[in-house]
């Protein structure tokens, strides 16, 4: 890639890196600069902060519902309360910290320094996209303390239309404005990674990072609006009954399955594709190899973003739709598995012989390998017919759905946060507790859902608060996997915060990673680079790039 | 990148494609009223707007002369609208088959 | 593809004076053709919003055909086929307002982009006379609603039901449906109208203020976009609400 003025830190041993005395975060240092900034990383520096927020409240309402699952009876909440706080759970973590988690922070701060950009194509939208997610998230909030809402994530009809009197439309509102944060997002990258691409930056050059979030951004555009309409019906139905989803007028409630299910099957998708792009930064970097079979990992990413849009009947096999179109999507379901069964042949066999380095990254990327697999695997079992019919609604679903979307966007997530933490703050983040927390995660992770595997094949039903005596064994290992899991989140947010004044000081590169974001200082520049750098080589050069001293070993 | 070599349509053109669309209005408001066997109606209706939207699309957004990633995002618009057409109809076709009855369910 | 525009040119280096031109672009070209890309894409999710709309028409038309029949024929075909025309005649003034742009006619371009606005506003004007009419005949679902012009077509003033024969009660019901879609539909395409207008207003003001030069209109040329598109979509509403169900 282009090269570095400054020496690589084994040059020179006793060399150590200065905190650079302009950055984007000297960039102004009022309220004003950060509220009114346009620029990516700073933005992606809001998005981390508001986030981090839904998944604090969505991770208290996880932990009140594991709270009530401890005993077999129904004695902490009612039942209502119960479902008021599975709904928020869902809604929070859905679609205010999955979806936006790792295209609005990572996404936001590295793609135009992955392809060379001085920022994103429409600055201003970025800004807005912000705005309309914090504005969402404030509607939430607000149905949230009125009292709640209680029809699950997926806002089922009639019950959200007819049934329930608790604020539907706000929490339909918060995400309707919320959809169109990520369609933004989802537009910036789509216009940012076609038309400003550094000169050499073809597109078999681009990092797969970029090639994950792309096909996101592809889902985002092209999915979030027909749940933005789907949820806009449900307001209407509900406020003017216009009859479109009420059986009471001759309306289908199974077509506002369809139509939701066309946005939240494809979102899923949302909620992984970045975290596999992220996978396939950290483990090239930490086998110092390139990745192997770059062009299927790239690809497949596009293979699922556009199998998305095929399957989502799958959600509705028990609803009474078709047999023979329910036939038809468990065929095309079954075929997801195939591109994302190449993604995981392809890190395992990147692993293969490399230099394996066990930093914090790296144990973050193979514990999502591992429990992406067993999410994969037990979505194959969902997708056959009859396997759904008797398991879907079950524990067995929740743990499914967990394994994908904890298990894998949330490990994901933080294993990105740690590689790129660096390059967003300028500093280190302590090795020993970081490394502790990664394997907690991973550890009460499997704790708390493993069991609900087996709680789902035995027949417990999601969505109740309480439950048979014979359970009970079960449901306490979940909680008590929940409690680990807790701490294992609460550690990084302390330590990394610590790290922001007492961490080491990282230097532009110090995984001695490929990629662009690696060429400039850490943190980067308000304007990223200081001239259009010009790209000559693979992405991942990983046998011409010296590994550093730097980091742990 | 031929952005600055700019081959918008002149006016003439701009004229005769509002002339053609005029004149089209006028026509598929006019067959609506002439009774034709099963779906047809719909169906020249429909056919009478894909070619007016055509024309607006490619004369005023300029999509005939547009770059190959612009006419790929207005197809890919047509196709992922035309898989959430037929994907959601497929199971409302099919939803009572006993014996196959696709007929039935496009009469009109 | 996007190699060329980096490539150091006199007129680049001209440009990058440019008081239109982004400091995180490399050149107005980079920059013009970035943002019409986004336009596009913006208009891709536009299809998708409204493709929900069509699909849940598609299906119940299907579903309750007698009922949609009856609805469909209580509209105006010609009012809709006057709206249809003054909506094409305004993507016809849009359509000369960039080409004026292009050539870099400051005043053709506020006298082309003034002529769309009024154009938008005979559309809205007689969108709302129709909507008065509905109102009128209690077809309004939630607000002002009742199935008695299609139970007991002798007893209704409106001129569109005559001479169709009474539809049984349960049958009656599911117009509810043709008139909510009907309403989300031509709603939705109001209020794009509405928000179209109001961003024509912003764009005269800076025509006349002189902002747009023949090397740089792409605001205008992006609006353009959006307005015709917004045209597009009423093409289609047009036939699929008031045409398709004429016929005896």
């Amino acid at each position: 890639m282009s090269s570095i003025t400054q020496p690589l830190p084994q040059q020179e041993k006793a060399f150590r890196w200065k905190m650079p005395e302009e950055s984007y975060l000297t960039d102004g240092y009022s309220l004003k600069s950060w509220l009114l900034t346009t620029d990516h990383k700073r933005i992606a520096m809001l998005y981390l902060i508001s986030i981090s927020f839904a998944f604090l409240i969505g991770g208290i309402f996880a932990m009140l519902i594991r709270l009530e699952l401890l005993t077999p009876a129904g004695d902490l909440f009612e039942s209502d309360t119960y479902n008021q706080l599975f709904s928020a759970h869902g809604i929070i973590m859905v679609f205010f910290f999955l979806v936006p988690s790792i295209p609005a922070t990572m996404g936001n701060f590295l793609v135009p320094l992955m392809v060379g950009a001085r920022d994103l194509a429409f600055p201003k939208i970025n800004l807005l996209s912000w705005y309309l997610y914090v504005f969402g998230f404030a509607f939430m909030i607000t149905a949230l303390v009125l009292g709640g809402v209680d029809t699950g994530w997926t806002f089922t009809v009639p019950l959200s239309t007819s049934y329930v009197n608790t604020h539907v439309i706000l929490a339909a509102m918060a995400i309707f404005i919320a959809g169109f944060s990520s369609i933004f997002t989802g537009l910036n990258f789509i216009v940012t990674i076609h038309r400003m691409r550094a000169p050499g930056m073809t597109w078999t050059r681009l990092p797969l990072f970029l090639w994950s979030n792309y096909a996101t951004a592809l889902i985002m555009v092209l999915g979030t609006p027909v749940v933005a309409i789907t949820l806009l019906l449900v307001i209407l139905e509900r406020t003017f009954h216009i009859g479109v989803f009420d059986p009471a007028y001759g309306g289908d409630p199974l077509l506002f399955q369809h139509m939701f299910w066309f946005y939240s099957h494809p979102a899923v998708y949302i909620m992984i594709l970045p975290g596999m792009g992220v996978v396939s930064e950290i483990i090239p970097c930490f086998s110092r190899k390139r990745p192997f079979g770059y062009t299927m990992i790239a690809y497949s990413s596009l293979m699922i973003a556009m199998f998305s849009f095929l399957v989502w009947e799958h959600h509705m096999f028990i609803m009474g739709v078709s047999t023979y179109s329910a036939l038809i999507f468990s065929f095309v379901s079954f075929l997801v598995a195939i591109p994302s069964a190449i993604k995981v042949w392809n890190w395992t066999a990147t692993m293969y012989k490399g230099s394996i380095h066990w930093d914090t990254p790296m144990i973050y990327a193979i514990g999502f390998i591992g429990l992406f697999t067993i999410g994969g695997m037990t979505g194959v079992m969902l997708a056959s017919l009859g396997m759904d019919i008797s398991l879907t609604e079950t524990y067995f679903i929740v743990a499914h759905f967990h394994y994908v979307m904890v298990g894998g966007m949330l490990l994901a997530y933080l294993g990105g946060l740690h590689f790129w933490w660096p390059k967003m703050t300028g500093r280190m983040y302590p090795e020993a507790p970081a490394k502790l927390s990664a394997i907690l995660t991973f550890v009460g992770f499997n704790l708390t859902f493993f069991p609900q595997f087996v709680l789902g094949w035995l027949g417990m039903p999601r969505r109740y608060h309480s439950y048979p005596p014979e359970f009970q064994v079960l449901n306490v290992l979940s909680t008590a996997g929940a409690s680990v899991l807790a701490v294992s989140f609460i550690l990084p947010a302390v330590y990394l915060l610590w790290s922001l004044k007492y961490g080491a000081i990282a230097g532009p590169n110090p995984w001695g990673a490929a990629g662009l974001e690696w060429t400039v200082q850490s943190p980067p520049l308000t304007h990223d680079f200081v001239e259009t750098p010009v790209v000559t080589t693979e992405a991942y050069d990983y046998e011409n790039i010296p590994e550093p001293a730097y980091a742990s070993r | 990148m031929a952005a600055h070599v700019h081959h918008a349509p002149n006016p003439k053109t701009y004229l005769l494609v509002w002339l053609f669309l005029i004149i089209m209005t006028g026509v598929t408001a006019a067959v609506a009223y002439i009774d034709m066997p099963g779906p047809l109606n719909a169906i020249v209706a429909l056919v009478i707007a894909v070619i007016k939207a055509l024309a607006v699309a490619l004369i005023f957004m300029h999509l005939w002369v547009s770059s190959r990633l612009t006419k790929l995002t207005a197809i890919a618009g047509m196709f992922f609208l035309g898989i959430m057409l037929t994907l959601v109809s497929i199971d409302y076709i099919s939803r009572s088959w006993i014996a196959p009855s696709i007929f039935t369910y496009f009469r009109h | 593809m996007p190699m060329d525009s980096h490539t150091m040119t006199v007129d680049h280096m001209q440009e990058a004076g440019h008081p239109a031109l982004k400091p995180y672009f490399d050149d107005l070209a980079q920059q013009r053709d970035a943002s019409t890309f986004g336009m596009w894409v913006f208009l891709l999710t536009e299809i998708m919003f409204f493709g929900g709309m069509f699909c849940a028409y598609l299906i119940f038309r299907n579903l309750y055909h007698d009922a949609f029949v009856a609805a469909s024929n209580t509209l105006d075909v010609v009012l809709g086929t006057i709206n249809t025309a003054v909506l094409i005649c305004s993507s016809l003034t849009m359509a000369m307002a960039v080409w004026s742009a292009h050539m870099g006619r400051r005043l053709m371009i506020v006298v082309f982009l003034i002529a769309t606005v009024l154009l938008g506003l005979v559309f809205l004007s007689i969108k709302g006379v129709e909507y008065k009419e509905k109102w009128d005949s209690h077809h309004v679902p939630g607000l002002n609603f009742s199935t008695d012009a299609f139970t007991h077509p002798e007893k209704s003033q409106g001129e569109g039901e005559l001479g169709h024969p009474a539809l049984p009660s349960d049958v009656a019901q599911h117009t509810v449906i043709y008139f909510g879609l009907y309403f989300c539909l031509t709603g939705m395409h109001a209020l794009h109208m509405i928000i179209g207008i109001g961003i024509l207003c912003f764009l005269i003001r800076f025509a006349w203020d002189g902002h747009y030069t023949a090397d740089h209109y792409t605001m205008i040329e992006n609006f353009g976009l959006y307005w015709h598109f917004v045209d597009i979509i009423w093409i289609f509403l047009f036939p699929l609400l008031y045409l398709i169900s004429r016929h005896r």
